[in-house]
């Protein structure tokens, strides 16, 4: 079953990604098939079964607690499309 | 050795260590083939051939001196989903076409302490995210195999499609790899070489582009288990800045090699016999019994019976994570900006020129899943589901130690023969993802030629840190197969 254009631009909204109105029809399609598709595992009773959340295999574990990034600015904003000195820039949020 | 290329990594090593050829002889090879032969196969992403020949006069400095780490002088190819300190890492994506990081993943800079020599960094489906290599901002990647009689590109299997190309050219002597639902053993299975995807926790997870953080797991591809045993014992380890690290001694696995399978106990799991599985595949996988069996093995019949809902739970489970993952690709402090008026239009127009098409639908999907209202259905029950998958794997390791299956369900496919529906993509890694669900080790084996004149693998799948008998049982069936083919395009063939 397609979804519908309002659940996949309302999911686009939530995930910030812009869409065409092309793209938003072949998406209808397409994550409508796939939903469609995981609709199999209604079929499973898991009414007792706990949610596998990782392997389970690593011991959380503590550390002590200071800063370890190590003061590198540069290296930070290095990679930065656009800044102002020390500082990342953003278009204006507060009028 | 008539040439470089007839090296593999193992006797690489040992000509190195015996100054019967240098590590600027090496390199140099490799990067002429490079250079001669991946116009054609666009494995490569980047390449660094200054920096490969200063790492390789350094390594013969060392070497001379009769020191040198476990790889000193041996020329590797990198998944450009590894972060390379001052290397551009892009994950395929234009998001990260220019993105050069001030760090090192965990992974290579293992490799580097051991004296890898990096020769650039290879080709992927963006972010990982696919099973053709068909996904990438850069172009796919293309299999130097080629159907009998015909001339037509196909596709060496992804995600790590570049890797497995370029091992299987020759262009370097082994390769990293990332193993999310089968982006290893899939394109080691369509290109002819051995790939080892280790259990979930043994490789760190530091510096390496996150598609799927609870799967997501580094390994090596090289043209035998051998390579891909000293190549992990490098890559594999533990590591503070991975909370999923686990801190467990690395073996030697080389070692391992030729322990063999007498009254080894192998599985074969009755769910893989899938239905419209070429006979070719059915055979090769009974063939691989027949030669277990021979070696030594118990063979026996087991159940995994939650196997169908491997996929639909790994797409459910994978994409959820990727779309959490992702949302840091923000236009606003690395990666590519599009300028607008306010943040959110911002946002929307970087991400939104920055994926490529699949990338958007996973992040979409995975945003559904977890959206208000569908947690429960979708990403919950899927969490649940994965418990059974783990279990049945957990359940069948009571009775055999290993399970051999066949790698994937066809041999490599042609550029123009992609499934425009999407799920009939994802069934390429129908055998390969419920390892990657449960986090056990697994590896592929090429095994054999179809009637096509490609290759096959076959899969084994083994316990929790058991790499080592995994390597010796598929030691036992990479002996049987003598798998000694070439593809078309090698740098070792006559030009």
């Amino acid at each position: 079953m397609s979804l519908d254009a309002k659940t996949v631009l309302r999911t686009a909204r939530l995930a910030r990604i812009g869409l065409a109105p092309a793209e938003v029809e072949a998406l209808q399609k397409d994550m409508g098939s796939i939903i469609d598709w995981v609709e199999q595992l209604n079929e499973l009773d898991v009414s007792d079964v706990p949610p596998m959340i990782g392997t389970g295999l690593a011991k959380p574990r503590l550390r002590e607690d200071r800063i370890t990034d190590g003061e590198r600015p540069d290296d930070v904003l290095s990679n930065a499309p656009d800044r102002e000195g020390p500082y990342f820039t953003v278009p204006k949020v507060v009028e | 050795m008539s040439t470089p290329f007839d090296y593999t990594l193992a006797s690489a090593r040992d000509a190195l260590r015996a100054r019967k050829i240098s590590a600027r002889e090496l390199t140099e090879a490799h990067l002429s083939a490079i250079e001669r032969l991946d116009g054609s196969l666009n494995s490569f992403i980047t390449t660094t051939p200054e920096n490969a020949l200063k790492a390789a006069d350094a390594a013969d400095a060392t070497l001379a001196k009769g020191e040198g780490g476990e790889l000193c002088g041996l020329p590797l190819g990198i998944k450009d989903l590894f972060c390379t300190n001052g290397t551009r890492t892009t994950a395929a994506s234009n998001i990260l076409r220019d993105f050069v990081p001030p760090y090192e993943s965990t992974v290579t800079s293992n490799l580097l302490r051991d004296g890898a020599i990096f020769l650039g960094k290879l080709n992927l489906d963006e972010f990982a995210m696919g099973s053709g290599n068909l996904n990438s901002a850069f172009g796919p990647a293309i299999n130097p195999w080629k159907r009998n009689g015909s001339d037509e590109q196909l596709v060496p299997g992804g995600s790590s499609g570049g890797s497995a190309a370029a091992v299987a050219a020759g262009l370097v002597l082994g390769a990293t790899g990332t193993d999310t639902g089968g982006s290893i053993r899939q394109p080691a299975a369509y290109t002819g070489i051995a790939g080892i995807k280790p259990t979930y926790g043994r490789c760190s997870r530091f510096g390496t582009i996150a598609f799927a953080s609870s799967l997501d797991q580094a390994g090596p591809m090289a043209r035998n288990l051998q390579d891909c045993a000293i190549l992990l014992r490098s890559m594999a380890g533990f590591d503070q800045r991975d909370s999923t690290s686990v801190d467990t001694p690395v073996p030697n696995y080389e070692a391992a090699l030729n322990r063999g399978v007498k009254g080894l106990r192998v599985g074969i799991p009755k769910e893989y016999h899938a239905d419209g599985m070429p006979a070719e595949i059915e055979a090769l996988w009974q063939q691989g019994i027949n030669w277990l069996r021979d070696a030594g093995a118990e063979i026996k019949e087991v159940s995994l019976p939650h196997t169908k809902y491997g996929l639909p739970t790994y797409y459910i489970a994978a994409l959820a994570e990727a779309s959490s993952n992702l949302a840091r690709y923000d236009g606003l402090r690395f990666g590519a900006r599009v300028k607008a008026d306010s943040l959110d239009a911002m946002y929307e127009a970087s991400r939104a020129a920055g994926f490529g098409e699949e990338v958007k639908r996973r992040i979409l999907l995975g945003t559904h899943v977890l959206s208000s209202g569908y947690y429960d259905a979708y990403y919950l029950r899927a969490q649940k589901v994965r418990t059974l998958i783990q279990q049945d794997f957990l359940k069948a390791y009571e009775d055999v130690d290993v399970l051999l299956t066949p790698t994937a369900p066809s041999s490599a496919f042609a550029l123009n023969e992609k499934p425009s529906d999407p799920v009939q993509m994802y069934l390429n890694d129908v055998f390969t993802v419920p390892a990657s669900m449960a986090g056990v080790p697994a590896l592929s084996v090429p095994a054999g030629l179809d009637g096509q004149g490609l290759p096959l693998g076959l899969q084994l799948i083994g316990k929790f840190f058991d790499e080592e008998t995994l390597i010796a049982a598929g030691h036992v069936l990479e002996q049987a197969a003598s798998f000694t083919h070439r593809p078309t395009i090698h740098a070792g063939n006559p030009a």
